[in-house]
């Protein structure tokens, strides 16, 4: 299950990640709705592309730039938080988002959790797998601590002062 | 000052419903202390060593007098008395308990504060000249800028997980009195050839364990891309910032591998898509915040005051307090009054809750309902006329707020060191007690002069005692304290960072040390040259082979319990517990 659109739903891609014995040149991708990592789609781009449904995901060390001119070809994008501490991620989404245009689903995957899902939802992710030990039901709600925010980023892309009247000096 | 409008008052109110559910779920085991842990420091709280500690945000330093007795109100209820004011301007309480927290955040958010974002590796509240507004060398009023960037920076979803901590400061006069120089971001507000307004940037500046002075990253961004600009620096910092060593994490470490040259040029590079885009200041939204910051209605006053110069001649601690702690401001026949928290006895940046009541009374009485906290820990009433000048003496001297110290040997800017804080090798605030009480005569301050004595008890420096003139940094030695004594370093125009002068000193030691250093000082000095004006003639030989010439005797009178740890324990029955226990 993971969360996406605002609702749980069932969830039928599998996440590979390598080994330490695997290299991305000979990893065998298996069948199926894959997201691969980006090494992987990198060494293996002629036959992963012949696949009907392929995702990609991202580490917090690696560059959204690098997708560039394959946008299109993947169903999901994912970005990897290997700690909830790391905010890369949050960058890289920004960046896929309002940089590259990626218009399609941005998952975040790894160490996600409910109390980051709200900052996460505004640079431009729309779907979550929270981590499998949490409940998801409670995950969603993280969703929803804001109902308004200061700034533009992806979800929202003038800061609030262009987008309502605010109060002056009496 | 900045008032909420509903927007801010929503966006608080939602912040204070998100933590009280966080500590919800941590009280009931839900939450998992390492989760929580950054979630309470981006709320501003901490683990020490005997109960949690509160530090919250006055942004850019300004309080009304509803506030500060909002202050006195958490200290009585919730803590044990009394607050202490930060070399970041804000205002901590080492009482708490975890529970509380919610309630207090509430009662903040009732007088429009909060404790968002002061601790955790994200944006840190914001710092400010502490005489904007009313200073003579003042080119641009700072505040409306910072206000903007505060909103702009609170909740940023894409900065809430930088490498570490980042700490903006900003100055809009030609006399930098706000450390720009050893901020992560350093702003100061300038006007080009034309007349218009923008920013001089500096970049990687920063104290802690590697000290750098920032470096310059543009000379002139205009104000309506503030926002932008800086915004390309905290992203290029949260993607290239270093994340395996939390010592190297700092941008000043990125700024130094990759040169301000290479730094600027990926700014830049990023800068691109976004400048004149949606988030550039709108003309409307700067003038909408600057009317928050409009002079108060000043009267036409005389530019002296015959009464107040009457009684310098014929007293002399008053004589004493005009001169310290009495500024000049832009408007004649005003003045601008620093309240000293450093009395000696007391712990620096330490104000009970009777001093708070009394400080916003006289806020109300003499300076518009308003005051300033500064980064050396003392409070400013900003605009006092000076007709009312001998009538606040008195009511601050009866405060015990009135020592004629601003600027001088026991106005020490002190961390809360070993007594409270989890990290420290030692104790800072015995030891400025022991220091201010070897000083105390306010004949010998005022002989000595302009002096700044800073002390950290570790080395991430919150005492910024590198920029001390004389700065005393708490070490560890095989778990016992020790002190080391750097002279040289400043803050300001012409800052620059202390050197070390030798081996550490025992606590008991450190008064005999300035001793000397201050009769090598008085030996040296040239006519009114100031303490620092000499060590950078002299350089810092002369002082160091004076101190370590003969043995330093310990004073035996520091030894006793007055100076030792304050009582140990929590006040409170949580299976919450401090890292030391």
């Amino acid at each position: 299950m993971i969360i996406k659109n605002n609702t749980i739903v069932d969830d039928d891609w599998s996440v590979l990640r390598l080994n330490e014995s695997d290299t991305p040149q000979t990893i065998v991708v298996p069948s199926g709705k894959v997201i691969v990592p980006l090494k992987v789609w990198l060494a293996q781009r002629d036959a992963l592309q012949q696949r009907a449904e392929l995702g990609v995901w991202l580490a917090s060390d690696e560059r959204a730039e690098d997708l560039r001119n394959d946008l299109e070809k993947f169903s999901v994008i994912a970005v990897d938080f290997p700690r909830f501490a790391d905010g890369r991620g949050y960058s890289i989404a920004y960046h896929l988002r309002s940089r590259l245009g990626y218009r399609g689903e941005l998952r975040a995957i790894g160490d996600v959790l409910r109390d980051q899902m709200f900052y996460m939802q505004r640079v431009g992710f729309d779907a979550f797998a929270p981590c499998v030990d949490k409940d998801i039901n409670a995950a969603l709600k993280g969703l929803s601590d804001f109902s308004l925010s200061y700034q533009a980023s992806s979800d929202q892309p003038s800061p609030l002062f262009r987008r309502v009247a605010r109060g002056g000096v009496l | 000052m900045y008032r909420y409008d509903t927007f801010d008052h929503q966006i608080t109110a939602e912040r204070v419903a998100q933590f009280r559910d966080q500590v919800r779920r941590r009280l009931s085991g839900e939450l998992a202390e390492e989760e929580f842990r950054i979630l309470r420091l981006q709320n501003g709280l901490y683990m020490q060593i005997h109960a949690y500690m509160l530090r919250i945000a006055v942004p850019y330093g300004l309080v009304s007098a509803a506030q500060l007795r909002m202050f006195a109100h958490i200290a009585r209820k919730y803590d044990r008395g009394y607050g202490h004011f930060t070399t970041r301007q804000n205002l901590q309480f080492n009482w708490l308990k975890l529970q509380d927290a919610p309630d207090i955040l509430a009662d903040l958010a009732s007088v429009e504060m909060h404790a968002n974002q002061t601790s955790g590796n994200c944006i840190r509240n914001i710092t400010c000249d502490e005489f904007a507004g009313v200073a003579q060398d003042e080119i641009v009023d700072p505040r409306p800028y910072a206000e903007i960037l505060r909103q702009w920076s609170t909740f940023h979803p894409e900065f809430a997980y930088l490498p570490r901590k980042f700490k903006i400061s900003m100055t809009g006069a030609t006399e930098d009195r706000a450390a720009i120089a050893v901020h992560d971001i350093g702003l100061s507000v300038v006007k080009n050839a034309q007349g218009e307004v923008g920013f001089r940037v500096l970049v990687g500046g920063g104290l802690g364990r590697t000290p750098i002075i920032g470096a310059e990253i543009c000379d002139f961004v205009p104000w309506q891309h503030a926002i932008t600009y800086l915004e390309s620096i905290v992203r290029v910092y949260n993607e290239y910032g270093r994340r395996d060593n939390m010592f190297k994490a700092r941008i000043k470490i990125l700024v130094k591998a990759l040169g301000i040259e290479e730094f600027k040029r990926q700014v830049e590079a990023d800068w691109a898509f976004t400048k004149n885009g949606p988030c550039t200041i709108t003309p409307e939204e700067l003038q909408r915040v600057a009317a928050y910051f409009s002079a108060p209605a000043y009267e036409q006053l005389p530019k002296d005051n015959v009464a107040v110069a009457a009684l310098q001649c014929d007293n002399k601690a008053f004589a004493n307090w005009m001169r310290r702690n009495v500024k000049a401001h832009k408007v004649p026949g005003y003045a601008a009054v620093v309240l000293s928290l450093k009395k000696t006895g007391i712990a620096p940046g330490d104000a009970t809750a009777e001093q708070l009541d009394a400080a916003a009374e006289l806020a109300e009485r003499f300076s518009f309902g308003e005051l300033r906290i500064t980064h050396m820990q003392n409070l400013v009433l900003a605009d006092v006329r000076q007709s009312d000048l001998i009538d606040l003496w008195q009511a601050a001297k009866s405060l015990g707020m009135a020592t004629p110290n601003i600027g001088l040997l026991t106005d020490i800017i002190c961390c809360p060191g070993g007594d409270f804080c989890s990290l420290a090798n030692a104790r800072s605030i015995p030891l400025a007690k022991a220091i201010a009480e070897r000083f105390d005569n306010i004949d010998f301050q005022h002989d000595i002069g302009e002096i700044e004595l800073n002390m950290s008890g570790c080395m991430n420096a919150c005492g910024h005692h590198h920029v001390g003139h004389i700065g005393i940094l708490g070490v560890d030695k095989d778990g016992t304290e020790w002190n080391q004594v750097s002279i040289g370093g400043a803050q300001g125009n012409t800052a620059s960072l202390g050197k070390v002068i030798g081996r550490s000193f025992t606590f008991a030691q450190i008064p005999e040390v300035i001793a000397r250093l201050l009769q090598v000082y008085v030996r040296e000095r040239f006519a009114d040259e100031r303490f620092i004006d000499t060590v950078r003639r002299i350089g810092l030989e002369p002082f160091k082979d004076f101190v370590y010439a003969t043995p330093v005797e310990e004073d035996a009178k520091l030894a006793g319990a007055e100076y030792a740890l304050l009582e140990k324990g929590t006040p409170y029955d949580t299976p919450y517990y401090s890292p030391r226990f």
